[in-house]
Order: C-alpha cells, then structure tokens, then sequence
C-alpha cells in the first residue's frame, strides 16, 4: 500500500476544505488533502454563486449575517478577481408586506450591513427589467462569485506553501488507533489503489457527505443533505443581486452570474446527498417566483437547471454535550471531547461566503492540539490570481480574446480557448467534466453541443490514450450535460438540445461509441442522475408537491 | 416590437449565419456574426467599457438575419454593439460622423457644385482625405448634381402633376416620395424617373418635407444624431400618412430605415413610428403591388438591352421578393439577369474606410465577375451606394430599375 503522511489531513475538496488546506499550509503545517472526486464537485460547484452581504440573513440570523459582511469584505480584498462587484438589491414587490423593509434595514443596521433605502424609480433605473410595480428598494453590498476560481485559487496557494492535494482518493476507512484516529485508508481511482495516508489531526470537511466520514470513525453527526434547485437562464436579465425583500424562501433570489442569471434556491431533505433528482414542480415554482421579480422571466430561455445539497447539521447526537456551537451557520465537532474520538474534528454548515472564517476556526482548533502558535493569516494575502487588485467584469473573457485569438475557441459560447482546455488536460483532468470546472467549457447555451467532441479530440491529441477512452470521455461528458438540460426541455433549449441530438446520435453515433467496456470513476453516477431527473421532461405547469421544507 | 436583445435568446449556435456573413469569408479581422452578435451579448453590460471592437466589422448587410433559422437580429445587435463602442472610446471618430452626414455635405456642396466635384475627385485632396480621415483614396465617391430634385421639383410647380394619358381604374392612389439624400443631392435623375413612372401610372405625387432617414448614422454608430432625424422625418410623414398618403422611397436603404430599422434600433415604439413604417415601401414594391391590382400600365416599349442586376442586401432585408426582378421582366426585348452573389461589399459607406476597402472589394467579387461576365452592357441595382462600388469595380454603368422603366415608357429625360 502506498503511504503518505501529514501534520494535517483534510477530507473534501470544496470551499471549506481547500480552505483549511490553506490556512494550515501558510501555518507550516504539513498538509494532505483528499478529495474522492475533483475539486468542487460537491456542493461548492453547484451553488448560486452570491457573495452574501448578511442581507439574508440580517432578521433571522444576526449571527450569520455578521459573518457574512465580515468575510464579504476579506473576501474582495483577497480574491477580487473571483468577484463581481454587481452590489445587491432587496426588494418589496407588490406580493410582498411593504412593513417588512423596516425590519429588515433595522436588522442590517444592527448587523453592520451598509443598507440604504432607494426610491422605486431609483431601482428601476439600475434593474429596467424589475417588475415596475415594486413599492420599496433597499441597497446593500452583495456580490456574484465564481466559486469555482476561488477553490482552484485556494487550492494553488495551498500548494504554494507545501500542502498535497489528491484528487479521485475516495476516503473508504478511518485507521483507529488507541481511541485515536491516526489516519485513513483512500482508495485512488484513477490508478485503482489503496493509499494509507496518516496525520496527526484529520479534519473532515466533506460537507454534506461528513456523517458518513463521522461513522467510520465510530461517531454520530447527524447531517440531513437539504436539496436546492437552481435555474439558469440563457443570458443576464439583471446586473445586480436582486433578492424579494421578505422573510427568506423558495426562489427569491436571482444573482446574475457570469454569462447568465441564476433563479434559486429550493431547500428540501433528500436521502442521500448524491442521488437526487430535479423536480417538474421545483423548476416551475423558481420559473413563477422570477417572474414576480422580472416580468416576462418564464418566457425567457432557461439554460439548464441543477441542484446542490446542503449538510444541515442536526445538532446534538450524542453524549458529552462538547459542541462548539460557532454560529448558526457553522459548526466545528472536536470528536475528542463530543465522542471520546481524538485526531478528529469536523467542519460543517456554513456557507460559501463564510469558507475562510470556517477554515480559520478549524485550523486554530488544529494548532491547539499541535501545540502550534501561528496565528492565522488568510485574511491578509491575496490568493494567487488577484495581482491585478481588480474585480471579475462580464466582458473579461470577450476581452482576451479579441484581436484574433478568436480563431482558437473550442467552447464558443463561453469563450474558452484551445490554450485554456490544453492546459487543463495537463494539468490532469480525469473528466471532461473536470476540464469544464476549471474553464467553463459547455456552460453556455449550446451545452456542450459543438465544443464536447472538440475537446474530446484535444484530449486525444494530447494524451494519446485508446481512443476507446477518449471516446468515454465524450459520453461521459454528454451524459453529464443531458442531465442538467432534462428538467428545461422545453421552447428554446428544447430546439438546442435537438441539434444537439443531431450532432451527437446523428452524425456521430455517440450512443454507440466504442467504449472497450471500459468506465471511468463518475460514469455510473452520471447515468443514475440522468435518470433520477428523468420524469421532469414535461413543461412544468402547476407547483405543489407537498415536500418538508427545510431551512 | 421585438425587443433586439432578447432575440438573442433563440440562437442555437448552428453557425449557419457566420458561413454566409460576406465578410466573414473574406477577412479575419470580423470573426462573425454569431460571434459579434448573439454570442458577444452575452458579455456586454451596460455598466461596463464595451469589450469588443471587431465587431465594427459588421458591414450591416443583413445576410445573417435572413439566413438565420432562429430570428436572431444579429445585425441590429452588432449596429447597437458599435454605437456603444464609439460612445465608450471617447465618442463617434470625425470619419464615421462624417460619413454618416451626407445630407449636410450635399447642403453644403450644392451651391458649389462643379467646385465641390473638382475638390472631391482630384488625386491631392483624395490623398489627403485618406491620410487626415482614412477615407480610402481609391473608394467610389458621388458626384453632386448641378440642381438638387428638390429644386428641380420646385421649378416643375412643386406640386402634384396629373400626366398625360396616365390611366387609372380605382380611386386614385396617393403617395409621398422620399428621395433621400441620393436622389435629392447626387442622382437627381433617380427621383425624376420615379416621379414620371408614378405619374404615368395616375399615382398622385407630392414630395414632403424630409430630412436624412438616418441610417447612414445608424451603421456608422452615430445613434444621437439618428435619432434626431428619425423624430423630425415623423413629425413631417405622420401627418402625410394620416392624410392617406403612401411613403414610397428609390432608396432600400431610406425605405428600410423607416420600415423597421430606426424603430428597432433606436427602440422607437411610437405610434407614429409604426404608422409611418407601416405605410413606406420601396418604389418597385409599390408598383408590383399596383400590377396585382391590375392598376399598372404595361404599355411598354421594348428595350433591346441585356442587363446584369444585382438585388442589394438592403432590398433583401426588406423580405419582400425581389419586385425589380419581376418588374423588369414584363419590358419586352429586356433580358435581365440576376446576380446571386450577397453584397456588392460596399455597405453604404463601409467600403469607403482605408481599413475596410479592400474587405469590401474581395466580398464585392463574385458580384463583379458575374457583372463582368454577363457580357450585359448596363447593370441595374436599387441601392445607390452598391450601384457606385459597382461601376467602380466594373466600369459597367449601373441604373436603378426604375430608370429602366421610365425608358420602357418612353419617359427617359433628357437631364440626367
Ligand atoms: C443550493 C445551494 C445554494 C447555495 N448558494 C450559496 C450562495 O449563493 N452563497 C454562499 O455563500 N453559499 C451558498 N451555499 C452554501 C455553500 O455552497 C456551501 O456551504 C459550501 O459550498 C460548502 O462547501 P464544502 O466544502 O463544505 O462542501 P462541498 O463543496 O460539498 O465539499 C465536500 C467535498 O467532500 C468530498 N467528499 C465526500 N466524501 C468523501 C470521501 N469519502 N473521500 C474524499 N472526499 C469526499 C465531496 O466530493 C466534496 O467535494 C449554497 C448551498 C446550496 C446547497
Ligand atoms: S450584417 Fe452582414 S456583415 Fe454584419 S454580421 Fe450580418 S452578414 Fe455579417
Ligand atoms: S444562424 Fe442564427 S441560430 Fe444559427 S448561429 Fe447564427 S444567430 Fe445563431
């Protein structure tokens, strides 16, 4: 069995455990972290990209929403470029009690949140495209972030200060040692091997997946994945953060990210965080909540709708009563004092704007057990990337390419170069699924349909495998595009989606290609989301579904 | 109306627009339009410096709107993309307002004609014009007639005619002409052809008030002074038109313009914006219009002539056939061939500009050819800048259709 060892390992590969990757590497730790698939394919690439301001959160959760404005800031200081500062609306529409504005500039001036109220024609004229019966508006600082940049940014400046990252290592079991977890056994799936990875303190931030990583060690979290849909629609209808200025629910948020704008979210307990599907009735509830923001919304193109879920933590299980209860948000588990388990904590909750303070909680945590007295340092360097002290704008991308680099696009919607798609594939993408999470390739509107056998061509070109593997590639690729567009199919992306059909069954025999029998490490779970969103095809019509509702 | 930016929702990136985009096929400096138009939108925003500047390659033919299987307005999305490029690197250039002015140079040469066509046509001014404005030096310019038609209109009586032996079956037919500033200030002969024909055929004709259709500013980004002349052409037209007038126009450009272009472009949904473009159409739409009524006189005199005509992507965006074509056919002993080739590649006065002249004359070259290989000794085409880059390419002289039926019924003026 291989071996590997560590001050510090961490389980997960999304915002909060490459945080904690960072903040332990820049303490001169010695860091290992796993991640079972890529980086950010849990519930931080799936998210709706909004830099909270603590808005959200400012008449339920002051705490929180402290939080928020605090990490808001840190945030735009260290990774502008994996921001828009679009600045963000609340707004009363004519649905909504106009009495709740003043709870909620109350609640944000409590909280620290820069708030101010602006006329109705005054949000008109920053929003055209707002419902222009809305009775009251009230600006604060959110933001639209590229969660995605700011993992692979995190995880580069973890490396920069010594940390290993492995990616496709899939934590199977806890080595117990004396009451002491002394490390775990991995399985890496690329190469098909064990791994014995032993640390000091192992940290699990495996998000909604961490119950399961508890277990193993013998300690009860009880998480409950809560399952949030979002929609994306084919171009931006609003420059700014708009959220429904009411008590938080279903789809009152729409955050105009990158190419598009995102309707969202939902929040219903699922059974288990990797197997869900997308409901008719949740894609035509967000369709109808956008519309009472922007009128005509539903009528717009939606591009394609995915789901996240989120590790609710349930609190206390079992005995000991040694929570650290941080926030409502967040909560760190020292499994020492909660379960008589030492070597172990757990991070989990939170929020993507919060990731930093998360990691900065967790890893003062680890230094106490270590004996280590580094203080925490996130906060003051920039993350690689942000040299330009600037923030993200929407045209950064038609930018770069003018001036003839235009003739080197493989994904044309989202304007990704061959250079960009080259540089992922050497980088070690397992997927053309991992080449999309680092590029955006086949986000756009067509999905996929012209740039997907590109760059299974590019892959080849590269790597020279059997062309049976660039050919799964592909069919992974596109199996993983159809699921997203399966709940959407209908006007438009209906249209795109049959060229696409054209394309890919027509012209190229995709379903039959020639794949050796062979499947790669995501193959299966592509294939059973696809059909877990199956019966969504039709147009959604009518709401309802009698589901819990949680958060 | 639709609104532009949404059309480019219905894109479903097939491609389709940018393999028949003129210049697309002939340079790599314009990536095309479904790179400029539905797939570039998607990253402009209104709050930010425009991105990007090829799309000034855009020479405005329409192609893409009308091959695109979506309705996507690519060319109003690109014309709209430049208006806000020059307003974000520091305003409209002198060329491009220049170019876009040809109403006030006309005023302004008029009364100096002969001087101002000496002044524009010798080799030292045409150099300077190419070093000072970029104009390049070899580009097709017009040259200004001695009497403008309006003067010549004016001196007729400056009224409505009813010509000899015009014959009428219905009640009389009533229409406005809007000549434009080709007709008014270049080819006075254009409008006086159009007026005989007209007049022949029992048409009432009066020639309103008018200023420039704006569309000259319009495709060279210049949307402020557009939108001035687009107000004061309704607050002249809206009152003819509610008085059961007909705009009819020799231009496609002038004619499209107040069709749909403005109101899309500059996002006019007024009622008079509708009205007057819903009552304007090109002079030989009008007259095809009147032949299925049964109203046109076909008492043509044979022309013993072979011509070569060109339909100008303006008149194609007008999506209403190709009316000359048809026309020309009932002319006894006229034998008229069509070209199939897109655009004559000057594009109003994109082929004018050093950077673009020559893109214009490579996307202009199967037109060329086949002018030159038709063996026609005339050529015909309805858009006069197309009619002054192809006698500039040819050295084939090239009428408007409707100076071919004005000769048909033996109504050639000897004042051309
Ligand atoms: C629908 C939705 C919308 C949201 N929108 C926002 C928003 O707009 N703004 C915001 O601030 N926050 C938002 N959040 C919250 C935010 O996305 C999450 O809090 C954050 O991304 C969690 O990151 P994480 O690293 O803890 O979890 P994850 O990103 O899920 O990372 C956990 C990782 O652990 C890995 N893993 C699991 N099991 C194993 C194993 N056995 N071995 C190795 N690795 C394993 C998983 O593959 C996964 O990559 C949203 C959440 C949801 C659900
Ligand atoms: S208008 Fe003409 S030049 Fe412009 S993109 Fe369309 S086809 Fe090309
Ligand atoms: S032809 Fe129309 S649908 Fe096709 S790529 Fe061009 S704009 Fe898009």
């Amino acid at each position: 069995m291989r071996r590997i060892s560590a001050d510090v390992l961490v389980i997960g590969g999304g915002a909060t455990g490459t945080g904690v990757a960072r903040d332990a590497a820049m303490r001169g730790l010695w860091t290992v972290l796993l991640e079972r698939r890529d980086l950010n394919h849990g519930t931080t690439g799936r998210n709706h990209g909004l830099l909270h301001s603590g808005g959200r959160y400012a008449v339920k959760d002051p705490v929180s929403a402290r939080e928020c404005i605090e990490e808001n800031r840190i945030l735009r200081r260290i990774m502008p470029h994996c921001i828009e500062d679009t600045g963000g609306l609340f707004v009363v529409t004519s649905s909504d009690d106009p009495a709740y504005g003043d709870r909620f500039k109350a609640a944000c001036d409590a909280c620290g949140i820069p708030c101010e109220e602006i006329t109705p024609a005054g949000a008109l004229r920053r929003e055209p495209r707002l419902d222009p019966r809305l009775r009251r508006a009230f600006s604060v600082p959110d933001g639209a972030a590229d969660p995605f940049v700011a993992t692979l940014a995190t995880a580069e400046s973890a490396r920069a200060h010594g940390a290993r990252i492995y990616r496709y290592h899939e934590v199977t079991r806890v080595v117990l040692r004396g009451g002491r977890v002394s490390g775990v056994v991995a399985r890496d799936l690329v190469n098909d091997e064990e791994v014995l990875v032993e640390a000091a303190i192992t940290v699990n931030a495996a998000g909604a997946w961490a119950g399961r990583i508890a277990a193993l060690a013998g300690c009860e979290v009880k998480i409950v994945p809560a399952k949030g849909v979002m929609v994306a629609l084919n171009h931006r209808l609003v420059n700014t953060v708009v959220n429904r200025c009411k008590p938080p629910g279903d789809g009152d948020i729409l955050v105009p990210v990158g190419q598009v704008c995102v309707i969202g979210t939902t929040s219903y307990e699922v059974p288990d965080p990797e197997n869900y599907g997308i409901e008719a009735w949740e894609v035509a509830l967000l369709l109808d909540e956008g519309e009472k923001l922007v009128p005509g919304f539903k009528a717009a193109r939606a591009l394609r709708a995915w789901a996240g879920v989120r590790p609710l933590y349930s609190g206390e299980a079992t005995a000991g009563g040694a929570t650290r209860e941080v926030s409502r948000t967040f909560t760190l588990l020292d499994h020492e004092t909660r379960d008589g388990v030492a070597g172990l904590l757990t991070i989990t909750g939170g929020k993507w704007t919060t990731f930093r303070q998360m990691a900065q909680v967790t890893v003062d945590a680890v230094c106490q057990k270590l004996g280590v007295a580094r203080p925490c340092r996130t906060h003051l360097e920039p993350l690689p990337g942000s040299e330009r002290r600037d923030y993200h704008r929407v045209g950064a991308p038609l930018r770069a390419v003018e001036g003839g680099r235009q003739a080197e696009l493989v994904c044309e919607c989202e304007l990704v170069t061959r250079d960009q798609v080259e540089t992922a594939i050497d980088a070690g993408a397992v997927t053309l699924d991992d080449v999309r999470r680092s590029t955006r390739l086949g986000m756009g509107p067509c999905q996929a349909g012209f740039c997907g056998y590109r760059a299974a061509g590019l892959l080849h070109e590269r790597r020279q495998p059997a062309v049976q593997e660039a050919n799964l590639a592909l069919r992974d690729f596109l199996q993983e595009r159809w699921k997203g567009l399966l709940p959407v199919l209908w006007g438009r992306q209906l249209r795109q989606a049959r060229l696409d059909e054209l394309i890919y069954l027509g012209i190229m025999n995709a379903e039959r290609l020639d794949t050796g029998g062979r499947k790669s490490p995501l193959t299966d779970f592509y294939l059973q989301q696809a059909e877990s969103s199956a019966h969504g095809v039709e147009q959604p019509l009518t709401g309802g579904g009698g589901q819990e509702r949680h958060g | 109306m639709a609104d532009v930016e949404a059309t480019l929702d219905a894109c479903i990136k097939c491609n389709i627009c940018t393999s028949y985009c003129p210049p697309a096929q002939v340079t790599g400096a314009f990536p095309g339009p479904k790179y400029a138009g539905p797939q570039a939108q998607r990253f402009r925003s209104p709050r930010e410096p425009s991105p990007d500047a090829s799309v000034d390659y855009c020479n405005g033919c329409r192609v893409c709107n009308l091959v695109c299987p979506a309705g996507v307005k690519i060319a109003e999305l690109n014309a709209r993309a430049r208006a806000s490029l020059f307003r974000d690197r520091g305003g409209v250039p002198l060329r491009e307002r220049l170019l876009g002015r040809a109403e006030l140079l006309g005023r302004l040469a008029r009364p100096v004609a002969p001087v101002a066509n000496l002044l524009l046509h010798n080799a030292a001014s045409r150099w300077a014009a190419e070093v000072l404005l970029g104009i390049d030096r070899r580009a097709p310019l017009p040259r200004f007639a001695n009497r403008t038609f309006r003067e010549w209109f004016s001196r007729r009586g400056g009224r409505a005619r009813e010509a000899a032996g015009a014959r009428f079956t219905t009640g009389r037919r009533k229409v406005a002409y809007f000549h434009g500033c080709a007709a008014n200030y270049y080819e006075p002969h254009v409008g006086r052809a159009a007026l005989a024909v007209l007049e022949r055929n029992g048409v009432e004709v009066i020639v309103p008030e008018q200023v420039c259709c704006g569309l000259p500013m319009l495709s060279n980004g210049d949307f402020d002074p557009a939108r001035a002349c687009f107000q004061t052409n309704l607050r002249h037209l809206a009152p003819v038109v509610e008085a059961g007038y007909d705009i009819v126009g020799t231009s496609t450009s002038c004619t499209l313009t107040l069709k749909a272009e403005a109101r899309e472009l500059l996002g006019d949904d007024s009622e008079a914006a509708r009205l007057v473009g819903e009552h304007t159409y090109d002079v030989c739409e009008y007259l095809m219009a009147m032949h299925e009524a049964g109203e046109l006189d076909t008492g043509f005199e044979p022309l013993e002539l072979r011509v070569a005509y060109h339909p100008p992507c303006q008149l194609n965006a007008h999506r209403i056939g190709h009316p000359a074509t048809e026309l020309m056919a009932i002319i006894p002993g006229l034998e008229v061939e069509e070209s199939g080739a897109a655009c004559c590649g000057i594009a109003g006065t994109y082929g004018l500009k050093k950077e673009k002249y020559a893109v214009g004359m490579a996307v202009g070259r199967p037109l060329f050819d086949f002018v030159k290989d038709s063996g026609a000794t005339v050529a015909a085409c309805d858009s006069e800048t197309c009619r002054w880059q192809i006698t500039h390419a040819t050295g084939v002289r090239c009428l408007h259709p409707i100076e071919l039926l004005a000769r048909a019924y033996g109504l050639a003026d000897g004042q051309a």
